[in-house]
């Protein structure tokens, strides 16, 4: 110190330059590490959206199908009972020969002269459609009525630019002769390309015909699911954290049940569905797979979630309030009720929200109360239907496309994440704005 | 507010549904997940030509969809129980005791299993049993002595095959096709190489008879070094490997490989190419049967469970040109047996 050189002010020392250094390394790093989260989330919207973006569009085929009398009707009766015993199998002759009339009228050339042939151009649920209209319709066998059928998944996936010709020649499913006859079909503009609204609002179905499934009936099972969660662990969680936050007194007991919530939210969300099987299936003897005992599950997964964001808000409500509630002579329950509760909602609601959007996400629970079937056909009708009746969720449904065969699922399962990360988004938008909204910061 | 109405409802419902027992209209079905494709397939039509509600088909495997059909009689339970293999003698007795008595047993086909690889991966494309042994074992014969398998590479012992690592990726236990593979790939590889009469000479037991089965559990034993791995998932997990690795060999089911023929390449298996044909004369030796189990306590309780069993085994559902065959099912040359069967319900004999 005594002999020291005097350094102007203006001048850093080394000292001081390696802690500016060190300040802007800090910073460099910490760009960095919001840079690559960026790139991730760019990387993982991206892959999302280019994956499953084409199961929002399908294909279909305008066929003119004449409804053989010969074949539906033998007996000329035009009795219900027995056209409904002609099989969607008896069908498929008739839609071929649909097809084989449009190959005539526009002159196109083709090699396929088998009706077996023009199967495979066609989803298999085609007969099943033609059928469903002969039956509801039964004056109108002997017309020739045009049909907006589905294409094949693999007519569907060569459009899409999926399925490429080089890849075909060993694909028993499709050959070459077929998707030329499938680009002749688009130039005449038989075959066309149209938003697929029932992949939105469609029921699930076979490996066979990826074509036709839809995410529909799993989206209301998700439905049903949250109306449990939100009607069992809303006023449940409510009331436990009123009580332990504002009447309970402290003692070691109310300790032991505050560390047992927080180490409820921590527990993998499989255990609660090894617990639902246990406890709801087979004790309670519910019915398996139902969105009900989903449901069940879910709230005990939410309740911890819900329990500690509702204590957290009640908390933050100033006990200036409550001193004046009591001061003016409100009793406890008056003060809780008229005073804390209303300031502590939208927190409260915040809360729930985010615990319902992380519950419509959940999975594995689900996959043990046997959520993770093959729902077909079999919307729920009514209300006891919906809550009893098997059914899938979402992510289950996400989960049981991926592991599908055919690769035309794969595209289905990417479309089923990009709708449900569209319900989280908006879940979570929600949540934002009633909290910007109505939250009162002291 | 709208929340407290769903409540009310929701607790309503819960209190009705502890109370009643649920009247049930559909067929629920449990099992394989081989069967399950066929199985929805087979659903989805049913839901179309009949009238009453589409069957309920989950998977999960076929021991647990059979332990899910012993667990007895009742709306509770399931009514049919899809399965890759057939009933075993243990779990006949199960279903005794929970007194599910009457089985009826249908076989609905063949299912092939194949070897493939990535199609620009090494020329995999000749297997014999005795080189899949040969790859998997951890003990080989060589010289006549039977040694830990010093192979790492498949041109070590074939010099026909690829000069490239091993590496396959091979279904794990509870996968009844992880039977089908030690069954018919290794106990028989184990026999042409010689292993087999080695492993006897030094197996343990108190009779011939014990002996043999010692000798016959010591090929299936597979290296535990890492070249073979256990896929517990489904077969799409073993195709993410296949595509990750050039040089993996995977197991699938024959109609997976169908369904997927622009990434995968098939192996043959002894020189015969697995085709809907050579598993149907048993030519190609790695395939099984498939079959489901109806309890027949059920049928006339639930709705259009025999007629969705019967429509099952019909010609235009499971014969060779029905949309079953159509997705890789080889069907059953003995259907009408199998039709006749389920019209009388016959049941499962040895009960």
């Amino acid at each position: 110190m005594s002999d020291a050189t005097h350094t102007s002010l203006m001048a850093q020392s080394a000292h001081t330059r390696r802690r500016n250094q060190a300040e802007k390394r800090f910073r460099a790093y910490g760009l960095a590490a919001i840079a690559l989260g960026l790139t991730f989330l760019v990387v993982l919207l991206s892959t999302i959206f280019y994956n499953g973006v084409g199961s929002f569009q399908q294909s279909f085929v305008n066929v003119p199908v004449y409804l053989d009398p010969a074949k539906l009707d033998k007996k000329g009766n035009r009795d219900i009972a027995d056209i409904k015993k002609v099989s969607t199998f008896a069908y498929a002759p008739l839609v071929q020969k649909g097809l084989f009339a449009l190959i005539e009228a526009h002159g196109i050339e083709t090699e396929l002269k088998k009706p077996k042939d023009m199967k495979k151009l066609l989803s298999a649920s085609s007969t099943a459609q033609v059928r469903d209209y002969v039956i509801s319709n039964p004056g109108q066998i002997g017309e020739t009525v045009t049909f907006r059928l589905l294409a094949s998944s693999r007519v569907d996936g060569y459009i899409k630019g999926r399925v490429k010709r080089a890849d075909v020649a060993r694909d028993k499913n499709i050959n070459v002769a077929q998707l030329d006859l499938s680009d002749a079909f688009i130039k005449a503009g038989v075959i066309s390309k149209e938003f697929n609204l029932g992949f939105i609002t469609g029921a699930d179905a076979s490996e066979s015909r990826p074509e036709q499934a839809g995410i529909g009936v799993s989206m209301l099972g998700s439905f049903f699911m949250m109306l449990v969660v939100l009607g069992l662990s809303l006023p449940i969680g409510v009331a436990a954290s009123i009580y332990l936050e504002e009447f309970a007194s402290k003692n070691r007991l109310t300790d032991v049940i505050e560390v047992n919530i927080s180490n409820l939210a921590a527990v993998p969300s499989i255990v609660f569905g090894i617990l639902g099987l246990a406890v709801f299936i087979q004790f309670m003897h519910l019915p398996q797979s139902a969105p009900l005992v989903g449901g069940l599950v879910l709230t005990l997964m939410t309740l911890p979630t819900i329990i500690i964001s509702t204590r957290a808000s009640l908390k933050a409500v100033p006990p200036s309030i409550r001193d004046a509630a009591l001061g003016i002579g409100a009793s406890k329950m008056q003060t809780v009720f008229h005073h804390v509760l209303p300031l502590a909602m939208p927190g409260i609601l915040t809360g729930t929200i985010i615990g319902l959007a992380q519950a419509l996400g959940e999975t594995a629970p689900l996959l043990l109360i046997g959520m993770v079937g093959y729902i077909a056909t079999n919307p729920p009708d009514g209300l006891a239907s919906g809550f009893l009746d098997p059914n899938s969720a979402m992510p289950a449904q996400i989960y049981e496309w991926a592991k599908r065969a055919d690769p035309a699922y794969y595209e289905r399962a990417w479309g089923g994440i990009i709708i449900l990360l569209v319900f989280l988004l908006t879940m979570n938008l929600i949540a934002i704005l009633l909290r910007r909204r109505f939250e009162r910061r002291w | 507010m709208s929340a407290s109405k769903s409540t009310t409802s929701a607790l309503a419902i819960l209190a009705l549904s502890a109370t009643t027992a649920i009247a049930r209209d559909n067929v629920q079905i449990a099992g394989s997940s081989t069967v399950l494709p066929y199985a929805s397939i087979v659903a989805e039509a049913f839901g179309e030509n009949f009238d009453g509600p589409t069957p309920v088909v989950e998977s999960g495997g076929s021991s647990a969809g059979l332990k899910r059909f012993c667990e007895g009689v009742g709306e509770n339970t399931i009514d049919i129980a899809n399965a890759s293999r057939k009933i075993r003698e243990k779990e006949i007795k199960a279903c005794a005791e929970a007194g599910v008595t009457e089985i009826i047993e249908v076989r609905i086909g063949y299912d092939g299993i194949v070897f493939a690889s990535q199609i620009n991966g090494p020329a995999f494309t000749e297997f014999s049993q005795s080189d899949l042994f040969n790859a998997l074992s951890p003990q080989v014969v060589v010289d006549g002595k039977l040694i830990d398998n010093p192979y790492q590479k498949w041109s070590d012992f074939n010099a026909d095959l690829p000069d490239v690592e091993i590496a396959t990726f091979i279904p794990g236990t509870k996968h009844g096709t992880r039977e089908v593979f030690e069954e018919k790939v290794l106990v028989q590889g184990c026999k042409d190489t010689g292993a087999y009469d080695l492993l006897l000479a030094v197996a343990e037991g108190d009779s011939e008879k014990a002996k043999k089965k010692a000798a016959k559990k010591a090929c299936y034993h597979v290296r535990t070094d890492g070249k073979s791995v256990d896929i517990d998932g489904d077969y799409t997990e073993t195709l993410a490997r296949i595509d990750s690795n050039k040089n993996g060999i995977g197991v699938f089911g024959l109609a997976f490989y169908e369904n997927n023929t622009d990434t995968l390449k098939v192996a043959t298996m002894g020189d015969i190419e697995p085709t809907t044909e050579s598993i149907a004369s048993g030519e190609y030796p790695v395939s099984r049967p498939l079959f489901f189990y109806i309890k027949k306590a059920h049928i006339g309780v639930i709705p259009g469970l025999k007629d969705y069993a019967e429509f099952f085994v019909s010609d235009e559902v499971a014969g060779p040109d029905g949309p079953l065959a159509e997705y890789g099912l080889v069907s059953d040359p003995e259907l009408e047996a199998t039709q006749t069967s389920v019209a009388n319900e016959t049941l499962l004999t040895g009960m």
